[in-house]
């Protein structure tokens, strides 16, 4: 039976992880490659790594830290951030890459999804989205979710699918470090519309939001990043108590 | 031992160097058929589109190189793929090794089948692999089973999970990336 993933996010600034809370006031969180290594052995079923600092000079420590991490485990990693074209994703898979994470560039220009699918295949490209509701209505955010869009959450699902996305990552901005569940309405009326994984994030404080939004929410995976990088939450541990909750895990 | 993974320009091979490099095993990336044909292990990886990937290989004539070959040969994922006869993905042949066909999934799931599944395996690639063991698999089109099954998923319906005749292997998941029991499968590869 397929499983529910678990995937730890390292969010990545000059070759450091770090976690913003609301996107805000950083904290340092250690070592990628060790704390990659750490999520391996516990158990991850998967990592994101979130290069936050993208801009071009960055773009070549974070290839040599993708070799370093893809050198040391053995699971699948997604890396995004400031991805913008079909040379940016053809560095980041041959660095050892398995997926890249577009957001804010598939917004701008939607066809560049189209092309990423068609060149790399679909499987290898998540569309990110960062959404927050204002007036009942989730809004597509920008750049971190600081920038609100025209676009509607559902519908700029609807299009990404179409235009090839293998996987959707969705984080509500509402929730994101909040640590008070995931946005599990919204999942769901996700996971009904598309035919493709959805990973849910923002939100993780318990062991119970976890089991809610496989539950409730639908969702295929559950990110998040400081509940596992300050060992609130063990990988063992939940994954545990999910199976003892009947949801399947590895 | 001189283990060579074929080099056709489709997709992430890196991470297959790696996971051998872990083993202990260099392997070399090669799309010279003399180089292949002088390997210990040959590895045919392949992430993308089966038409295209098709394409690729009929270029350098290594179409017809890879299923003359005598030493143990693993295709993974689009690799394997490859090697049976035909694809629905672009309607393309394949290579005939293994006697089945590659079908898109038509399933009310989602595809891609994305993430870590159950595999039942047996003969040379799963000696001391757990039945039930998770492996990782990432894929939209798969084989159906057939005679050359050495291991099966299941995805609303059972598929070749992974493929065996004669010197001829492939896996539709990622030893690479399926953590320890992928580790091992690999080692028993190389054990060949």
């Amino acid at each position: 039976m397929l499983t529910k993933r678990i995937i730890p996010c390292l969010d990545i600034k000059d070759g450091r992880t770090v976690k913003g809370v609301n996107f805000v006031s950083l904290r340092d969180a250690g070592d990628p490659v060790e704390l990659a290594q750490r999520y391996a052995e516990e158990g991850a079923d998967e990592l994101v790594f979130l290069d936050i600092s993208a801009s071009e000079e960055k773009r070549k420590t974070l290839a040599q830290l993708l070799r370093r991490v893809a050198h040391a485990i053995d699971i699948p990693f997604t890396v995004g951030g400031g991805i913008s074209s079909v040379e940016d994703v053809a560095i980041l898979l041959d660095n050892g890459a398995d997926k890249v994470s577009i957001n804010s560039s598939a917004v701008r220009r939607p066809a560049l999804i189209s092309e990423l699918a068609q060149k790399f295949g679909t499987q290898c490209i998540v569309v990110a989205i960062d959404a927050k509701q204002i007036e009942n209505e989730w809004v597509v955010h920008l750049v971190g979710g600081k920038v609100p869009t025209e676009r509607k959450l559902f519908e700029w699902a609807d299009e990404a699918v179409s235009r090839g996305a293998g996987e959707l990552l969705f984080t509500s901005m509402d929730h994101d470090g909040t640590k008070q569940g995931f946005a599990n309405d919204a999942l769901r009326q996700l996971a009904e519309r598309v035919s493709v994984p959805i990973v849910a994030s923002g939100g993780a404080g318990t062991v119970q939001h976890f089991i809610d939004t496989f539950a409730l929410g639908n969702a295929d995976a559950a990110l998040a990043a400081s509940v596992f990088h300050f060992k609130e939450i063990s990988i063992p541990e939940l994954k545990t108590i999910l199976r003892n909750n009947k949801i399947p895990v590895r | 031992m001189k283990v060579v993974i074929i080099d056709y320009g489709a997709g992430n091979i890196q991470s297959i160097r790696f996971a051998l490099e872990r083993l202990g095993a260099i392997a070399v990336l090669s799309h010279d058929a003399e180089e292949i044909q002088q390997a210990t292990h040959v590895i045919f990886p392949g992430v993308g589109e089966a038409s295209s990937a098709m394409e690729k290989l009929c270029a350098t004539d290594l179409d017809k190189v890879i299923p003359t070959l005598t030493q143990p040969v693993l295709g993974i994922c689009l690799g394997m793929q490859l090697m049976c006869r035909s694809s629905e993905e672009g309607n393309t042949k394949g290579l005939g090794v293994f006697d089945t066909e590659v079908l898109r999934f038509t399933t009310d799931l989602n595809v891609p089948h994305m993430g870590w599944n159950t595999v039942d395996g047996s003969g040379n690639l799963f000696l001391n692999i757990p039945q039930n063991s998770h492996f990782y698999l990432v894929h939209s089109y798969y084989a159906n089973v057939c005679n050359d099954t050495v291991a099966s998923c299941t995805y609303d319906i059972p598929f070749s999970a992974a493929l065996a005749r004669d010197n001829f292997f492939g896996t539709q998941f990622h030893p690479e990336k399926s953590g320890g029991v992928g580790a091992t499968l690999l080692q028993n590869f190389l054990n060949l």
